[in-house]
């Protein structure tokens, strides 16, 4: 399993060497097999840029136009890698330009290394230039934060700063290094560690838990299994499909858990939640046992926690004590890690087929297909669909890119319409929701898989958050693939204006710039279609190209996503128009 | 139903511990009736013991929540009846409301108060107990004049019998077994 591997060899201790902090942090990142860094230089972390650059043939160091371009790009990595992303910024205003990655990665459980600088430690306090309180400002929004003020402590607090964020359920951790700390001298020794007194990163699973599990998964009738990222991050895909097949048990997925189980399979019903699709909506609110694996029952899948799956048991394997019985009571909870978990279960369960309850998810599918799905692939006239857009794509590419999405109306077609055939392969901001994370995540994804085709789609309102960002994908040539669809306005939000806001569509109608322009003037070449006719070609020709590209595709203005589980709705009243 | 809980939580001796503990409570919108902290029976393990209302729900999930921050140790949270609790209350009065017969000098046996300084201008007098205790005391004082007041957080220790160095014990097995199972899942 990549996630957990640490390279042992080289972390081995080695004789001690006298060398500055700075040159420490660096060889700290090359014992844990950091291969890339993104980041952004200031005057409180220059002396570690002075020891990187004797390091440049073993780190590459990704220069970004923006602190929160770095963070998103470092999410992408580590998503993608599942290892921790790592960045550097300086103190103040680079370190604040972190806050929004770091809750996003709080929230959507990404690991995280990030190194900020600080004043020198005799400053602490004075309201020193460039001086924030990084570890205060950060605190709840990091797994794990902690301040050097001494050289020495460096290898330390690094192996910690590794073990914790990629361990049990990851996380990002700040590391803010004073800059006294950075020049100072110590003897240097590396020992990587998976030992923190206080944090048990993996729980011990009960089994107890696990055969009251298998009982009433054999009991049951109507199953449904909630599909989350804790799958994709304990790297459990093989075994959950095994899992679900041998008990016949209907597959739904989270926003995050999308790509870890292939969406043709015939046990898969669709995405949970508030854009999701009918069939599991509605069958929450009927099934007999609802099993969550690596997932937190947040609020955009659950709606109304008072209407919400009342009728079923309910199961939650969970490697976060915190989340157990948080928002949904449960019968069962098994504290543990998903792969563990699933092994543990699955020579438990009985084989198993639920035909008759399955086929109630295709009917209500069919339902769907009719009221919203035909008309969002294949409409029948007038401007392009968000949907047909990201259908045509799934379709060229086999659903075997990776997709990775801004946030907004794109995101939700992105996620209803890519067909997913491979693992790892969607990387979006889910609990957090940032606009501006698609384009430079992407960049991230670039990085990590340089071999797969990567697709950036994003709405022109995301696109023009982390902009900047086309500079650092055409300096570095980053194959990444990006689809504008623009429609003009803050679409999501304008659709939340029409439906629930009388039509008041106020702030959100955008005067664009010429993205053609833009994107070219960065040195990314771009192209724009708004007739039908050109999409599959438009889309093809991106495909087979080698660097980056842009593609502005405009569709309908005021199209909506369907079908919706409104805010703190009941999950079986989805409105499907 | 709100209902008054006892937490009381085992850290480690690091900086900015305190606040990560309190933002958990104003991410939730809770107030803190009390907070105190200080070594316990390990050296180098702290304890602190917060008083919050609440319902039962929310200081299950606040609890864990709380637990789970690097270097916690262990968070449990309590009913008054599972805990033997005490909190201290220091009243500074003047002088002159001792000159009037022995009103307060029987106010402070009564209360099993006890007299910690005596100066020309003022007095001030120590009591230990519950709030209701102190409170009430207060109460009596306040007609002579109160000049300054002021209560402790609350400090409790658990009727349980199990402590917590069986519990830290427990946790070092399983940071073993963690750590083991990290490596066979390689
Ligand atoms: C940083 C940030 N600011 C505001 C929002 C609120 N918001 C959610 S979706 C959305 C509209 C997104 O518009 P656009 O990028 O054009 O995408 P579309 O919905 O049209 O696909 C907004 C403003 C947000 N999610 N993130």
């Amino acid at each position: 399993m990549e996630t957990k591997t640490k390279s042992k060899g080289a972390a081995k201790k080695k004789a001690a060497e006298k060398m500055t902090g700075a040159e420490a942090l660096i060889k700290s990142l090359l014992a844990e097999d950091v291969d890339t860094i993104f980041g952004y230089i200031g005057g409180a972390i220059m002396p570690v840029y002075d020891a990187l650059f004797n390091y440049e043939d073993q780190l590459k160091h990704v220069m970004v136009r923006h602190e929160q371009g770095a963070i998103h790009a470092a999410q992408g990595y580590a998503r993608t890698k599942r290892k921790p992303g790592i960045c550097f910024t300086t103190s103040g205003p680079g370190a604040t330009n972190l806050v929004t990655g770091l809750a996003d990665a709080m929230l959507d459980s990404t690991p995280l290394i990030c190194i900020t600088g600080q004043v020198g430690a005799s400053l602490l306090g004075s309201d020193a230039f460039q001086e924030t309180d990084v570890v205060s400002v950060s605190m709840p929004i990091t797994k794990w934060n902690h301040q050097i003020t001494t050289a020495e402590e460096i290898p330390e607090v690094m192996a910690k700063a590794f073990f914790i964020a990629n361990s049990g359920r990851p996380g990002p951790v700040v590391i803010d290094i004073t800059k006294n700390a950075q020049f100072e001298e110590l003897e240097y020794e590396y020992e990587a560690t998976n030992r923190v007194s206080s944090y048990v990163p993996k729980p011990k699973t009960r089994l107890s838990e696990v055969e009251k599990a298998a009982e009433l998964i054999n009991d049951c009738q109507k199953p449904l299994v909630l599909l989350g990222q804790g799958v994709s991050i304990s790297g459990a895909e093989t075994e959950f499909k095994e899992f679900v097949e041998k008990a016949g048990l209907p597959v739904a997925s989270t926003l995050l858990g999308l790509s870890a189980f292939p969406t043709n399979h015939s046990l898969y019903t669709g995405m949970l939640g508030m854009h999701g699709n009918y069939a599991p909506n509605i069958n929450t609110n009927k099934c007999d046992l609802l099993i969550g694996i690596g997932m937190r029952f947040d609020d955009r899948v659950t709606g109304n926690l008072n209407t919400y799956a009342k009728q079923a048991k309910v199961i939650h394997i969970e490697i976060d004590p915190s989340e157990i019985d948080k928002n949904v009571k449960t019968d069962v909870a098994i504290n543990a890690d998903a792969k563990q978990a699933l092994e543990l279960l699955i020579p438990k369960i009985k084989k198993n087929s639920h035909e008759e309850w399955l086929e109630t998810f295709s009917e209500l599918h069919e339902i769907e297909f009719e009221k919203v799905i035909s008309k969002d692939v294949h409409p029948p006239a007038g401007k392009m669909h968000m949907g047909e857009v990201v259908n045509t794509l799934s379709e060229l590419t086999k659903g075997e890119a990776i997709i990775v999405t801004d946030v907004g109306q794109h995101q939700m077609a992105s996620a209803r319409y890519y067909g997913f055939q491979k693992q790892n392969s969607w990387i979006s901001s889910g609990g957090l929701g940032t606009m501006g994370f698609g384009i430079p995540a992407g960049m991230g994804v670039a990085l990590a898989k340089p071999d797969r085709p990567i697709f950036v789609l994003v709405g022109d309102g995301g696109f023009q958050m982390t902009v900047q960002e086309l500079g650092t994908i055409a300096q570095y040539n980053l194959p990444v693939k990006i689809i504008l669809l623009n429609n003009n306005f803050l679409g999501m939000v304008r659709q939340w204006q029409q439906l629930f806001f009388s039509n008041r569509y106020s702030s959100t109608e955008l005067k664009n710039p010429d993205f053609l322009m833009i994107s070219e003037g960065f040195g990314v070449p771009a192209k724009q279609i708004s007739e039908r006719d050109d999409l599959k070609a438009a889309l093809q020709d991106m495909l087979d190209l080698d660097g980056p590209f842009m593609l502005e595709v405009k569709v309908e203005k005021e199209g909506n996503i369907f079908p919706m589980v409104p805010a703190g709705g009941t999950v079986s009243e989805m409105r499907l128009d | 139903m709100k209902k008054e809980y006892t937490l009381t939580i085992f850290t480690e001796n690091k900086i900015g511990l305190l606040h990560r503990i309190t933002v958990i409570f104003t991410r939730r919108h809770l107030n803190i009736d009390s907070l105190n902290t200080s070594e316990s029976e390990i050296r180098g393990i702290y304890r602190f013991t917060i008083v919050v209302s609440t319902t039962e729900t929310m200081v299950q999930t606040v609890t864990k929540q709380i637990e789970k921050q690097i270097g916690i140790l262990k968070a449990f949270y309590h009913t008054e009846e599972e805990i033997v609790y005490q909190e201290i209350a220091l009243y500074k009065v003047p002088t002159k409301a001792f000159a009037h017969g022995d009103d307060v000098e029987s106010l402070i046996r009564k209360f099993n108060a006890r007299v910690l300084t005596i100066e020309p201008e003022y007095i001030v007098v120590e009591k230990t107990g519950h709030k209701t205790e102190t409170q009430q005391l207060f109460r009596e004082l306040e007609s002579y004049g109160i000049l300054q007041f002021a209560r402790s957080g609350r400090i409790a220790l658990t009727k349980q019998i199990r402590e917590i160095t069986s519990y830290l014990k427990e946790l070092e097995q399983q940071q073993k077994e963690s750590e083991e199972e990290v490596l066979t899942y390689n």
